[in-house]
């Protein structure tokens, strides 16, 4: 049996209402009065789409044995790099081998069920036994469009296998249309769209339920047999029209969180399945369908597996943590869409030596520090020399890694002196569960939600961004458990 | 069996230059300007110098590396010029080089000179350079100096239980006293008194330090010239005598980053580095023996650690002795009688000349009475470079028999 045999989802804390976009920028557009409902997540200054993924990613293998893992897939159409395999800094996050195929789907919206359809594809092949389908994006919409207001960031995570899954795959259609309803062009920040009531009548309005109409009949099934269609459709008049023209029942469509997250582009019928994977029970029938660029359709049926899989933070975790970001112009300004003055300790240059992070990489992506073998003690970065005072033994070492194992609060600070887009600079030294100290850049948080002896998770952010040579670097930063809004 | 370096050394001259922002002054300007000073007080002439150690630190921006800095701006007549740098132990390092040169026979008269010309950078604190080499761009996080030293503040209140509030005073106290002391010091870069109210509701700079909590950044230079007692005694047969009594350096171990005991509450190294330095000079009861000190108030927390690392106020009780006027000029150890780097601010490798040439002058009973000591014997000075978890220590004792 080949399927899903896990799911693991992220939405950023960050929410910016969509009126407070409109108050800044309606004048400009007073059409968008139409899309200013609800709000949108929005992803922090440190995230892009490569965090977002590994976050998700992170969610969905908790608590696995990443040496089971022989494939990561990651999808997005807002990857930092178009020449660095983002998939291979998701690999490195999870800590996975290195013996193991790695590949970035972009290009068009449905490219994240495209990297779904390649894993379950190769897991029927038997080529691969755990691939981690990862999607995410952060598309940047020039401000006062109606995609600045439709737009948000998120991200899914799927593992895919032939053990242990909790979802079954029961076929596909796919259909490409080089059908430009958004386009973005090699050198592009943001996104250009068409008419809308051509998007909708002629995109949305046909692709979905010609897509529907495939699946069907390729799996011999009806839409009536499926307890969820899960399809993204931002306008919420064309989803009605859809949804009756397929003779949908209510409780058959699921929720495309228009209202509280935005469209999440490659990750948005993803971000989707996951909610729609957290409410399931056994023998339920997923229809899955994408859009962008043409439509994949994939029919799951849920497993009794799905009663043992460990709980994860999921998209529902994720909206639960929130916090509202009341600030049109800091919005901007964590995108890059504005230029601020940081000071002149802002223009120094942040190098990055390819060879040296070639040495360090396991460090750097996987958080992998050395734990002793003589005396037990976990310390990072790695060390040749055991750092225990009454231990010092040369080369005894196994490395660990710490991603997962999260910490608590040793002592910290909130620094204004330091240039960054999000002031304060908030960091701290942090003890490691299991052993080991560091000074880390605290995210996610204000300074009112810091104690000492509070407990932190780790998380992959944005460490620097080298404009001068286009360079995005990661590191780890550990975001403290708060209060949740 | 090592003998350490007490009563082998004699500081013969110093100089000082104002510190302060010196749009006007090179390194060079700054070097001379210290130099002469240093030759006059001395009473020998350029030529009789065999040997010299130059201290700085942040070297790409005024003076590059090497030693030949020094040699082309003093005009040296090829002897040797080592520069030394250690983080802010950079000038106590030149010291130590000039004094093991003479303490080792292999020169008669040595100067050490600390220069650093810090303003040019274009902004405040210290310039964002890799001082932990291209790993801190990579793992570390995007953080100042005032945010590093910062964090002693809430390790501290966290194992001593002191509340932030009572912390927050006793920081304050220090830079009030620090201010206070430097309003009679004609070189010093900040000359004003600033109410301790001021000082508390100052804008914050890296939580709990706010503005007063931190020193300046300014120019400056400061150098000494030593010898052995014997040919000092020749030069000057009637000047009463400045020795060296201990000269001390410790480096972390990494194991306050790397592993997990330290307490974040002070620093390891200045806790050993002190009390090698009271056993080199011979000194029992630092509290009652130690006259005065000038100490690496960087930001007043760490002024605030350092009372106790130096074994002078028992653990957990720094805030008390602070607060009690223990430290002030006219408490029984004056800290700062010069302004310390609050009042001086912090080329980095001139402050620990800068430190020396203040208690030199006040054992010499130099100063006008507003700010002499009384009766001083002993003088520490103590500099700490590097972050709270990963530094270097440097203590001087200098003192009269």
């Amino acid at each position: 049996m080949v399927g899903v045999r896990s799911y693991g989802g992220y939405i950023p804390r960050y929410r910016l209402n969509r009126m407070v976009i409109f108050g800044s920028m309606g004048w400009l557009n007073p059409a968008n009065i139409m899309s200013a409902q609800g709000e949108k997540a929005v992803a922090n200054f440190d995230e892009d789409s490569v965090t977002m993924a590994v976050s998700a990613a992170m969610d969905c293998v908790d608590g696995m044995d990443r040496s089971d893992l022989d494939g990561v897939y990651f999808a997005s159409t807002t990857s930092s790099y178009k020449e660095r395999l983002a998939a291979n800094l998701i690999a490195g996050a999870l800590g996975t081998s290195e013996s193991i195929r790695t590949a970035d789907f972009a290009g068009g919206l449905k490219s994240g069920t495209t990297a779904l359809l390649a894993a379950l594809d190769a897991a029927a092949a038997g080529t691969a036994k755990n691939v981690v389908v990862a999607a995410a994006d952060c598309r940047l919409a020039k401000m006062a469009s109606p995609q600045e207001l439709m737009f948000g960031d998120g991200a899914a995570a799927l593992l895919v296998s032939d053990k242990d899954v909790i979802a079954e795959y029961k076929g596909c259609f796919s259909t490409g249309h080089d059908f430009v309803d958004h386009m973005r062009g090699a050198e592009a920040k943001y996104d250009r769209q068409w008419e809308e009531r051509w998007i909708r009548d002629v995109g949305f309005g046909q692709f979905i339920p010609e897509a529907i109409a495939g699946l069907c009949e390729k799996t011999g099934t009806q839409i009536s047999d499926y307890s969820k269609v899960i399809y993204p459709c931002y306008y919420g008049g064309a989803r009605k029209a859809i949804n009756k023209k397929l003779g949908l029942a209510p409780e058959q469509v699921q929720d495309n969180m228009q209202a509280i997250v935005g469209d999440t582009g490659s990750a948005q019928s993803l971000t989707m399945f996951v909610a729609a994977l957290e409410q399931a029970q056994p023998g339920d029938k997923l229809m899955l369908i994408s859009y962008g660029s043409g439509c994949d359709a994939l029919a799951f049926e849920v497993t009794d597996a799905i009663k043992k899989m460990p709980k994860r933070r999921g998209i529902a975790g994720s909206l639960a943590r929130r916090a509202d970001l009341d600030n049109y112009v800091k919005y901007l300004t964590w995108r890059e869409m504005v230029p601020v003055e940081l000071g002149l300790r802002g223009e120094e240059n942040k190098w990055t030596r390819w060879s040296l992070m070639w040495r360090e990489h396991k460090s750097v992506l996987g958080f992998v520090g050395t734990k002793c073998t003589a005396c037990g003690t976990q310390q990072f970065p790695p060390q040749r020399i055991c750092v225990h005072p009454e231990c010092g033994v040369v080369d005894q070492s196994e490395p660990v890694y710490l991603a997962d194992k999260g910490g608590n609060i040793f002592s910290f600070t909130s620094d204004m002196l330091a240039a960054t887009i999000n002031p304060p600079a908030i960091y701290g030294a942090v003890n490691i569960n299991g052993g080991g100290k560091y000074i880390l850049d605290f995210t996610d948080c204000t300074l009112d939600d810091i104690k000492v002896g509070g407990p932190v998770d780790f998380s992959f952010r944005v460490k620097y961004r080298d404009r001068a040579r286009d360079i995005t670097n990661y590191f780890w930063k550990a975001v403290p458990a708060t209060e949740e809004a | 069996m090592a003998e350490g370096i007490r009563d082998k050394v004699v500081i013969l001259g110093m100089g000082c230059t104002k510190f302060g922002e010196r749009w006007e002054a090179s390194p060079e300007d700054l070097a001379v300007e210290a130099f002469i000073e240093c030759l006059e007080d001395a009473q020998i002439a350029k030529k009789d110098i065999q040997a010299a150690w130059l201290g700085s630190h942040i070297d790409e921006i005024n003076i590059g590396k090497g030693g030949n800095f020094l040699g082309a701006a003093l005009k040296l007549p090829y002897i040797p010029v080592t520069r030394t740098e250690n983080f802010c132990a950079s000038g106590t390092e030149a010291f130590r080089g000039a004094c093991y040169g003479v303490a080792s026979g292999a020169y008669d008269i040595a100067i050490a000179q600390g220069v650093e010309k810090l303003k040019d950078t274009g902004y405040g604190g210290l310039p964002d350079s890799p001082a932990f080499g291209q790993y801190q761009a990579m793992f570390g996080p995007n953080a100042t100096a005032p945010g590093l030293f910062a964090q002693l503040a809430t390790g501290y209140s966290a194992k001593y239980n002191v509340p932030m509030d009572k912390i927050k005073e006793a920081i304050a106290h220090i830079s009030w006293k620090s201010h206070q002391n430097g309003v009679n010091n004609p070189r010093a870069h900040l000359r004003k008194a600033i109410p301790i109210e001021q000082i508390m509701g100052a804008p914050m700079i890296a939580y709990p330090l706010g503005l007063f909590d931190c020193c300046g950044v300014s120019d400056g230079s400061a150098c000494a010239i030593v010898t052995t007692p014997e040919i000092a005694k020749k030069i000057k047969p009637d000047a009463e005598q400045v020795k060296v009594k201990a000269l001390q350096i410790a480096v972390s171990s990494g194991a306050e980053t790397y592993y997990t005991e330290w307490d974040g509450a002070g620093m390891v190294t200045t806790q050993k580095a002190s009390q090698r330095a009271y056993d080199e000079a011979g000194i029992k009861n630092p509290r009652e023996e130690i006259s005065m000190m000038e100490v690496h108030d960087c930001f007043s927390i760490t002024e605030f650690c350092t009372m106790e690392d130096l074994h002078i106020s028992a653990p957990g009780t720094a805030a008390d002795d602070i607060l009690a006027g223990f430290y002030d000029l006219d408490g029984q150890i004056p800290c700062q009688p010069d302004g310390g780097l609050k009042c001086f601010g912090h080329p980095i490798g001139a402050s620990g000349l800068r430190m020396l040439f203040e208690m030199y002058n006040q054992l010499l009973g130099r100063w006008p009475e507003e700010r002499q000591v009384k009766n001083p014997k002993y003088g520490l000075t103590h500099n700490l470079g590097g972050v709270p978890n990963q530094n270097v220590c440097s203590i001087a004792i200098v003192g009269k028999d």
